[in-house]
């Protein structure tokens, strides 16, 4: 059977669960990005040192990597996934300020922000409205996240202003493919799991943010 | 050199030591692409690099 053919032939009862998950990660999406954003501003506010944002990152992966899995199941899944996003939020605290001291800093962070919502919005209405199975992402997504892991390492010691910007795009067009990926695995089955689900969605509008306001930092007019 | 590069580097290297096993999984498991597919996902990837121009010539 075609893999497109799979959806319009699932009974009443899984349609209705694919429908009451992908409500509940919407819902739960939301509540954490808006955690987030108050997390975010009380770290710009406190002019936390530049050090917090890897220090987060690190946390926040560790609590990804032990604790999620183990509690994903559970209330105590909602607790982590805020405590993760909280502390990704916090952690963008010292890119902000960098951003924000600029002469048209308030407008690169706007601009960003509004280009991640659309650019998430967008694909994401894109893969539920066609109800296409994009399984077949997949491989070639991950192989790409490890490509760009190591150019990341690489350029942590060349330094090379080129690489960081097609670090940056690479990033976009990875995490946007996520998007695509991780919306119809909730919608065709894959992701059954509310929290799991709201986590991968939310690191990819995470990384598509950082990476966006990376690029416009590095290539608007005004300096 | 600065401390928090080598921080940066040994988190990067766990990340790709954690991911490794599960991308060998899912390059493994991943279905091929039917006919189409691929021209599914070029066309709304298409619409983000044209709309990442846009904002970029917009700051």
């Amino acid at each position: 059977m075609n893999r497109l053919d799979i959806s319009a032939a699932r009974p009443t009862e899984s349609v209705l669960s694919t429908n009451k998950l992908i409500k509940n990660t919407y819902i739960l999406l939301s509540m954490t990005l808006l955690f987030s954003a108050v997390t975010a501003a009380a770290s710009v506010m406190l002019n936390v040192p530049g050090w917090t944002y890897m220090a987060s990152i690190i946390g926040a992966f560790l609590l990804i990597w032990l604790v999620l899995p183990r509690t994903a199941h559970s209330s105590t899944g909602l607790v982590v996934v805020f405590g993760i996003t909280g502390l990704m939020g916090f952690g963008l605290g010292p890119i902000l300020n960098m951003y924000l001291s600029m002469a048209n800093g308030p407008q690169l962070v706007g601009t960003a922000m509004a280009g991640t919502g659309i650019i998430f919005l967008g694909l994401s209405g894109y893969a539920l409205s066609s109800k296409r199975d994009f399984s077949f992402m997949g491989g070639f997504l991950v192989a790409g996240l490890l490509v760009v892991f190591m150019a990341i390492l690489a350029n942590l010691f060349i330094a090379l202003p080129a690489l960081q910007l097609a670090i940056s795009a690479a990033v976009i067009m990875l995490m946007s493919g996520f998007i695509l990926y991780d919306t119809s695995r909730m919608v065709n089955g894959g992701e059954t799991n509310y929290i799991m689900a709201t986590i991968g969605l939310y690191l990819n509008i995470y990384n598509i943010f950082v990476h966006l306001l990376s690029l416009l930092g590095a290539l608007s007019g005004d300096d | 050199m600065d401390w928090t590069k080598i921080i940066w580097a040994v988190a990067i290297v766990a990340m790709i030591l954690v991911l490794w096993p599960r991308a060998k999984q899912m390059m493994k498991d991943t279905p091929k692409a039917e006919k189409g597919d691929w021209q599914a996902v070029v066309l709304p990837l298409a619409f983000v690099v044209g709309f990442v121009i846009l904002l970029i010539m917009l700051v």
